[in-house]
């Protein structure tokens, strides 16, 4: 087993660099100079120029991108044009928060999806199955702000249970926490049940049936053992995509969160600081997708022993 | 007499392509589809249903001039904000504004963004595909590295990087997302090709001097055919998800446009109090999102349980 894993880390590399040189190479080929754009048309070309220099915009794009990686390797992403700090301390700011709302989400996820996947799986082609199948459908087909909208106008606005936005109390969590959870909920709902039925017609299920033991043992006991392979390696993926994809979420309930920081650099034209948050979270995403793959080789026994 | 301007070999291959062509011409080309198609009505009646609801939506988007009760664009400062009502049936917008006109012609943004996008990245992901999974190799490994960097993106900030770079608007989107999604066509047309290039119609075509190039469009490509179209309808609402996503940031569709994202983040600022202003573009989204979603589910059964499997 170690060997695949050594082999699927050194996989990561190349597309590690791979993922930082594309990033590099998109953000290079903005028309104009960074910093005209960031300081607008009227500013003292010899600002401009001394500016420059300073962030090593005049040297040539490779020696900046050596630079860049070699910065990046020693956790340097440079500093930001806006806000004149250093990126990396801007990220590891807003990461605490990212990392609440993406771990309460993938709670609210994984417990809606998986008791509405055992539930449809169980009550097959009946009403509950298509009731929980139609919402699951739906939370993977809403829109998050959508959603998010929803959430915000019924529960704080109407009812006035939570705070409409904000990310200080474990309050105020609960609702963007349920908003991007929802989307992910619907997905998991739908592989657990497609497993489960799966799983269900095996002969070593009919064999558990035949030799009496009760329905609630051998879904628990046996079925869901099997079933749930697949379902935990996507739980993992979905963690990491959701640190990343908290964009929607946090801009509409105002979370302090990586991705809000992604939307201002945009807004702001603060190329550091959204070359920084898109290289970080792609490598969360990667360190992600490895931890999902080695975490099936030590679930699945026969893969286990195979290497 | 010979004919020199064939290839050599040539005539048991064109041969057996005229055998096919009478068989398929005895069972009738169009009744396979037919019979699919009456297989997906009998079999699942919500896929029926929804290929339905996105015909309604097609047309809307087609006819949008003729079927929205208002000119979408026309501002009448009078009638802002206003209430759903008999004469506007979900109210107006802080311009005045019909909303439902304006969901109407939405649909047009987002039908168009659905398609174009989808299908421009999955033919540069089905051409890539096929020459990865044929080729091998080199080639094989550069463009599978490559789809590796593009999947390791979160596809919704390298779509923000790509706006970033090129500026908002709709011709931009198209790029963008025609950029970021053609990677997971490329994988399944490849791990296909590898099966395919396999198999006995492929060496035959390869034993009598047809050329490679043929090989891959005229004999493998068409057997890829139902998982494309079936990944084509699973990719459409993706995109129209994210085009909405893009324009909900700020960094999308630009105003006056009638995208469904744009309005949603405009109505986002009288949510507590006109919030069909945001919930109608959002459930317009729902709506169409599910439909593909459903028809794609179905069209899979049809066509394609091998996709399902994956």
């Amino acid at each position: 087993m170690w060997s695949r894993v050594g082999k699927r880390i050194a996989i990561s590399i190349p597309v590690l660099v791979g993922v930082v040189l594309a990033i590099f190479v998109m953000l290079r080929i903005v028309p104009g100079d960074p910093v005209t754009t960031m300081l607008g048309e009227h500013v003292n070309p010899a600002v401009i120029e001394k500016i420059s220099r300073e962030m090593g915009l005049d040297q040539p794009v490779t020696v900046q991108f050596f630079q860049y990686v070699f910065h990046a390797l020693q956790g340097d992403f440079g500093t930001s044009y806006r806000l004149n700090r250093n990126v990396t301390g801007i990220i590891l700011d807003a990461f605490p928060n990212t990392v609440k709302l993406s771990l309460l989400a993938a709670v609210v996820a994984w417990v809606i999806g998986i008791v509405a996947g055992i539930v449809a799986a169980v009550r097959q082609n009946r009403l509950l199955d298509r009731l929980f199948m139609g919402c699951a459908l739906m939370g993977v087909s809403m829109p998050v702000f959508m959603t998010a909208l929803v959430l915000q106008y019924v529960f704080a606005f109407k009812l006035k249970w939570f705070p409409v936005s904000g990310f200080d109390s474990v309050k105020a969590m609960i609702l963007p926490a349920i908003a991007l959870g929802w989307n992910s909920a619907g997905s998991i709902a739908r592989m657990t049940r497609s497993n489960l039925v799966e799983v269900m017609q095996n002969d070593y299920i009919r064999t558990a049936r035949a030799k009496g033991l009760r329905e609630h043992g051998v879904i628990v006991g046996h079925a869901l053992k099997n079933a749930m392979l697949p379902v935990v390696t996507m739980m993992v993926l979905q963690i990491s995509s959701m640190l990343s994809g908290a964009v929607l979420t946090e801009s509409v309930f105002g979370v302090p969160g990586i991705g809000r920081l992604a939307v201002n650099a945009i807004e702001t034209r603060d190329m550091p600081l959204l070359q920084g948050t898109v290289v970080f979270t792609t490598i969360l995403i990667i360190a992600g997708n490895l931890a999902a793959d080695l975490l099936y080789n030590v679930l699945d026994p026969r893969i286990r022993e195979g290497a | 007499m010979l004919d020199h301007s064939k290839e050599p070999g040539t005539e048991g291959l064109e041969n057996r392509q005229k055998e096919q062509a009478d068989v398929s011409a005895q069972l009738g080309e169009a009744d396979t589809w037919k019979d699919q198609l009456k297989t997906l009505v009998r079999q699942n009646k919500l896929a029926a249903f929804s290929a339905v609801i996105l015909i309604l939506f097609l047309l809307a988007a087609v006819f949008a001039p003729i079927v929205a009760p208002y000119d979408h664009l026309k501002q009448s400062l009078t009638d802002r904000l206003q209430d759903p009502s008999l004469a506007h049936w979900l109210g107006t917008d802080e311009l005045g504004r019909d909303v439902l006109s304006r969901v109407i012609f939405g649909a047009r943004v987002s039908l168009t963004i659905g398609l174009v996008p989808t299908l421009i990245s999955m033919a540069i992901g089905t051409v890539l595909g096929l020459c990865a999974g044929f080729y091998g190799g080199k080639t094989d490994f550069v463009i599978m590295r490559l789809a590796d960097v593009m999947l390791a993106f979160p596809s919704l900030l390298l779509a923000m990087v790509v706006m970033y770079t090129m500026g908002g608007g709709l011709i931009n989107i198209f790029i963008a997302l025609s950029l970021v999604n053609w990677a997971g066509t490329a994988r399944i047309v490849r791990s296909q090709t590898l099966s395919l290039k396999e198999k006995e119609f492929v060496e035959a075509a390869r034993s009598i001097g047809v050329r490679q190039w043929t090989i891959m469009f005229r004999h493998i490509l068409p057997n890829c055919l139902p998982s494309l179209i079936v990944l084509f309808t699973l990719n459409i609402p993706s995109a129209i998800l994210s085009e909405a996503s893009l324009s909900f940031l700020g960094i999308g569709a630009q105003p006056p446009s009638a995208s469904w994202g744009l309005m949603a983040v405009r109505g986002k600022k009288y949510l507590f109090s006109e919030p069909w202003l945001s919930i109608a573009p959002s459930v317009a989204i729902m709506i169409v999102v599910m439909a593909f979603n459903f028809l794609g589910d179905g069209l899979r059964d049809v066509l394609d349980p091998y996709l399902k499997e994956q």
